[in-house]
């Protein structure tokens, strides 16, 4: 059965493309098929991420309006077989995308993928509401900080009552994804820490996502960072969180703080 | 203090953060999500209080807690020293 996963978390800049493609590649590198699919129209990323800006030829406006189709509008990429994706166009007209549309398109990805997993753009407006709206589980990506943690507990709450599942009095699952941790910082008591932010938010934890030149560089390249620095430690939070969304149990393991020279220098005192 | 001393010694900010944000969604998942509902408890438990006993409506606190397993709804109500019951017996 194919299941579809919106990455999503009200707040812009948190890490919903990255974590998107990092999955999505970490699900496909496993063995499983998987698309990745962009919601995010008018600012389209993934496809810049996924390092395929360069093979877009049609995107799921023109799939959705019928001017092509599907198998058109896929591009599988060149280094996992089993990963596609479907851009999203760089039209500015929001409205292009309708409920029935949307809901057609990502039926027939269903039949075709083991993982459709849709980058929700930022916000709680229409964009973000389509993008949740056929989602079977949710990855809610949220930084460490008040602002990201306040504005995920606004969409777990959208979550909650505005999915199709939610509408049929169903549970749509969630999950925490934590990105950008830094945790020298949470040791100092500078930045919320895990049990903080779980505790507000009390949804399960998928994952933690350290904070790492390895993101950056990987995004530099187009690729993900599964596939840009495989054993890296951002690379390995979230091929543990593919396998945690698989179903496998995994201990979350905590990111410590790495002893750099100033902490070394000064021992314990500095922490 | 030395210089050294001020440097290092900034004062942890996450636990503040933390007790921001646990009191303001409390009072947001009232508002808003699945909690129109909430909102009108909210404004009948005050009805209700305010049958039997003189308050102020600042006073009254519903706060909801969400949780894996199970939720709590606290409603905390401060009293003045003497309580003026408002004809409890008619
Ligand atoms: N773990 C990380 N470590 C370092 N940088 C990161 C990490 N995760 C994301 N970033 C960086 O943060 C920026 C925003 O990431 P990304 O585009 O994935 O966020 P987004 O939530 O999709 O943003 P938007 O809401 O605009 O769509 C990018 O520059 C990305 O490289
Ligand atoms: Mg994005």
């Amino acid at each position: 059965m194919a299941k579809v996963l919106v990455v999503t978390s009200g707040k812009g800049g948190v890490g919903k493309t990255t974590s998107t493609a990092a999955l999505g590649a970490a699900l496909a590198q496993n063995g499983a098929n998987v698309v990745v699919v962009d919601f995010d129209v008018g600012l389209r990323n993934l496809d810049l991420v996924m390092g395929a800006e360069r093979r877009v030829v049609y995107d799921l406006i023109n799939v959705v309006q019928g001017d092509a189709k599907l198998a058109q509008a896929l591009i599988r990429d060149k280094r996992i077989d089993t990963l596609s994706l479907l851009p999203a166009s760089q039209t500015r007209d929001k409205d292009a995308l309708t409920p029935e549309g949307v809901a057609r398109v990502i039926d027939q990805l269903r039949e075709k993928f083991d993982w459709v997993i849709c980058d929700s753009p930022a916000g709680i407006e229409k964009g973000a509401m389509l993008a949740m709206h056929h989602a079977d589980t949710a990855v809610v990506v949220t930084n460490p900080e008040v602002s990201s943690v306040r504005d995920s507990d606004r969409i777990i709450g959208m979550l909650d009552s505005k999915t199709a599942k939610a509408e049929k009095g169903e549970r749509i699952e969630k999950h925490l994804l934590l990105t950008r941790y830094d945790p020298g910082r949470a040791a100092r008591g500078e930045m919320l820490n895990v049990e903080d932010v779980l505790e507000i938010l009390s949804i399960p934890l998928l994952g933690i996502i350290p904070e790492s030149e390895e993101v950056l560089r990987a995004s530099n390249v187009g690729s993900p960072v599964t596939l840009a620095s495989p054993t890296g430690a951002a690379a390995r939070a979230y091929f543990d969180a593919a396998r945690r969304l698989a179903g496998e149990n995994i201990e979350v393991v905590v990111p410590m703080e790495r002893k750099g020279f100033m902490s070394r220098l000064f021992g314990r005192r500095v922490a | 203090m030395s210089l050294l001393a001020l440097f290092f010694k900034r004062k942890p900010t996450a636990g503040v953060a933390r007790e921001r944000l646990q009191i303001l969604l409390a009072h947001e998942r009232i508002a808003t999500g699945h909690s129109e509902l909430l909102a009108k408890l909210q404004e009948e438990i005050i009805q209700v209080i305010a049958k039997y006993i003189k308050i102020d409506r600042e006073q009254v606190h519903v706060k909801l807690d969400r949780g894996k397993d199970m939720s709590t709804l606290e409603i905390d109500v401060d009293l003045p020293s003497v309580m003026p019951l408002l004809g409890a017996r008619g």
